[in-house]
């Protein structure tokens, strides 16, 4: 099949990629075409059905997510799209280059510049020391000693392992073993980074700090990963957007946020239930509106009428053109005489949200104040209020 | 009725639930074996009866192809001596050759200077204590006036220990990397280990004639299987994920080979090499009858002249090099392994 325009600025396509494990593969897909589960296929044709019909794309700078139950499929698809595992019928396009129909000698090619790749146990070289395993890719490459030693030391530095050069690696620990792997995969300044389960291994405590020091770094050099996990809360942490997979099929992709608000079945649902909430909502998800929006340039009677006419427990001050001047309680404003006053009040109470930004400031100020706080955009336009009650509302549901 | 008559007491009640319980595992346990018991007797009470009757066909088996097997196999190994005489005197020249000038290289060499040599490498390849262990070992080689002989027999293993790794390894390499080859050469491997040694012992005087290169040749035969096994085993024992990782970045087959799986398959090809240098030790005895020097031929001719001490002697000085030679590739291993 031909790529449609749209898809040309992602870097990886995915198109309808299956892949089964057996012997005679083409009877597991007939057998798929007819309805048969995949339980069923198993157990007539001995043939396992590791991915089904699985689509997506990545992004240029994108960390893409993986996230499934070992036996998800989710470990075979990363290894199709460098070809450590061979397809079964499907596509892969890198940079508009079908990775499945290359050659041999193009497919070392491609692996060698385009795309390197992160393991969970490492994959590390027990007989060399840390410089000469982050070298590998390098040398691989035909690159002479000196540029190759120069290069890794580049990346050995970045990933925080200064003066362990000499070291072997079996003398260091599972955290700065896999700090090799990373410095050895980007040495070779690929394209693409696959990132296989890469801190399952690790202790839960240098688990958290290797993710949020991989967060930095990909800051820094912005490559496209593919990350594969079974943690939903390290998904939603690395992951610009999330494809969640079970049976070997993509059941939900999306944005953290989105998936974490809106599951799409109860098995998603189950794994989003221990991710706490106020890491993926952001303030307009839980801004409401306003019970009262008040234009400033009214007078104040008709403000207080307005008020006990429609029981408004906070009211919201916007100028001519809708831009936020503030929230004020409707207790505040039963006691302001003067215009004066409801000017100072207005000038004191100068906190706005962004639209965009994450909740957990709001939960921290609301704790200690009741006074609902403006959610604008970046003009200032006012676009709603969070209140304690919708904070509330949104972390309980 | 009393109530101690009515009451069963609990350990009472243990023996009884326990009979009820065995009789129908010692049923099952006699069933296992009642098969086994039924075909045993049934065929010595039909070969009692085969004896009984004088029935001839099934006395001696009828047919006989011995001699015809023989014949061709003889005829076989007379028509590649004929046609490759020329090929094997080749080999066997330059064998001599070589073998002559490293016989005389290590008999040429001073024992402190080799003593000193044999001290360091010890040192730096293993320990101190083997180190100093091998040197007491010489010592005793140079005080029982076996000296020379040993430094023949060194420079067979050598030379015999170096074809069967230029052989061995590659082989190896190959059946690690074809399940094929791995099962083509496995019966191959079973015959050269367990063929009595001196059966390799008539070709190779055909071939080679008379000497050490006949030695050397069955030496090779018996010393190359565990050399053969050991590089196909330590290679496939190479953790397969570090082998994908080498794949994902790229690398050729060439390259996975000689930077990934040879060099974490050392250890295990290092014993295998190992081996090999024992095994060789083992046939220098044997190699002796067909004319090899060294070691060996001391032991024939004391026992061919019924002087046990002697024999006992330089049997023992065998042992003593195979020690010093296996101690200091031991060590090498475990320091390379750590």
């Amino acid at each position: 099949m031909t790529v449609e325009p749209e898809q040309i600025s992602h870097q990886i396509v995915v198109d309808r990629l299956w892949k089964v494990f057996g012997n005679n593969p083409s009877s597991a897909l007939e057998a798929e075409n007819a309805g048969k589960s995949r339980a069923e296929i198993q157990s007539e044709f001995d043939q396992v059905v590791a991915l089904r019909d699985v689509s997506f794309h990545v992004e240029k700078g994108e960390t893409f997510v993986v996230m499934g139950l070992s036996g998800s499929g989710k470990s075979t698809l990363v290894r199709c799209l460098s070809r450590l595992i061979e397809t079964t019928s499907g596509h892969i396009y890198v940079d508009l280059e079908d990775v499945t129909s290359l050659d041999d000698k193009s497919l070392r090619e491609f692996r060698r510049s385009k795309v390197s790749m992160v393991f969970q146990n490492f994959g590390l070289l027990p007989h060399r020391n840390v410089m000469d395993n982050a070298c590998y890719g390098l040398e691989i490459k035909g690159l002479s000693r000196t540029e190759r030693y120069e290069r890794a030391q580049r990346m050995l530095d970045l990933v925080g392992l200064n003066g362990w050069e000499t070291s072997k690696v079996s003398q260091l620990s599972g955290g700065m073993q896999q700090r090799v792997g990373l410095a050895r995969a980007l040495a070779v300044e690929p394209e693409i980074l696959l990132l296989d389960e890469p801190f399952s291994g690790l202790d839960p405590l240098i688990r958290r700090q290797m993710r949020s020091e991989l967060a930095v770094l990909q800051k820094e050099i912005q490559k496209t990963m593919v990350f594969i996990t079974h943690d939903l809360d390290e998904a939603v942490t690395v992951g610009d957007r999330i494809a969640i997979m079970r049976d070997g099929e993509i059941i939900q992709m999306g944005t953290p946020e989105e998936i974490i608000l809106n599951p799409v079945d109860d098995f998603v649902a189950e794994f989003t239930e221990d991710v706490s909430k106020d890491r993926v909502l952001n303030a307009s998800s839980i801004s409401v509106t306003p019970d009262l929006i008040w234009s400033y340039s009214h007078d104040l009677n008709s403000l207080k009428n307005k008020m006990d006419e429609v029981k408004a427990g906070h009211i919201a001050f916007v100028n001519e053109s809708g831009a936020s001047l503030g929230v004020l309680t409707g207790s505040d404003v039963e006691h302001i005489a003067s215009m004066e006053e409801l000017d100072r009040m207005l000038g004191e109470s100068t906190d706005t949200m962004m639209y965009s930004s994450n909740v957990k400031p709001a939960i921290s100020k609301l704790a200690n104040s009741s006074t609902p706080i403006p959610v604008v955009d970046s003009d200032n336009n006012l676009l709603g209020v969070i209140t304690q009650a919708s904070i509330l509302n949104a972390l309980s549901e | 009725m009393s109530a101690p008559d009515r009451e069963i007491s609990a350990p009472d009640r243990e023996i009884i639930n326990s009979e009820k319980g065995a009789s129908p595992r010692i049923n099952q346990s006699l069933k296992k074996f009642y098969f086994p018991f039924v075909v045993i007797l049934g065929a010595i009470v039909l070969s009692l009866m085969i004896h009984g009757s004088g029935f001839e066909l099934a006395l001696d088996f009828p047919v006989d192809v011995s001699n015809e097997m023989e014949g061709a196999l003889d005829d076989s190994v007379d028509w590649i001596v004929i046609t490759f005489g020329d090929f094997f005197d080749a080999i066997s020249d330059s064998i001599k050759v070589v073998l002559g000038k490293l016989r005389d290289l290590l008999i040429w060499i001073p024992w402190p200077i080799m003593m000193s040599l044999v001290f360091i490498i010890g040192w730096k390849v293993a320990s101190l204590k083997i180190a100093i262990m091998s040197v007491v070992g010489m010592t005793i080689l140079a005080l029982v006036n076996l000296w020379e002989p040993t430094m023949v027999t060194v420079a067979i293993m050598i030379v015999a220990v170096f074809l069967s790794i230029v052989i061995g390894v590659p082989v190896g390499v190959l059946a690690a990397r074809s399940d094929s080859v791995d099962t083509g050469i496995r019966p191959v491997l079973d015959t050269m280990q367990t063929m009595p040694s001196f059966v390799y012992l008539v070709p190779g005087i055909m071939l080679f004639g008379l000497g050490n290169v006949a030695a050397i040749f069955a030496t090779v035969l018996y010393a190359l299987p565990p050399c053969i096994r050991l590089t196909n085993l330590g290679i496939r024992q190479v953790d397969p994920s570090v082998v994908e990782a080498g794949t994902s970045f790229g690398s050729s087959n060439m390259q996975l080979l000689f930077k990934i799986q040879i060099p974490m398959a050392i250890p295990t090809i290092m014993a295998g090499i190992n081996q090999t240098v024992m095994m060789a030790l083992a046939m220098s005895t044997i190699a002796a009858m067909v004319g090899a020097g060294g070691l060996g031929i001391e032991v024939l001719r004391a026992m061919g002249q019924l002087r046990e001490g002697e024999a006992i002697i330089a049997g023992c000085a065998i042992v003593i090099l195979a020690i010093i030679i296996d101690r200091i590739s031991q060590g090498y291993i475990e320091n390379r392994t750590q």
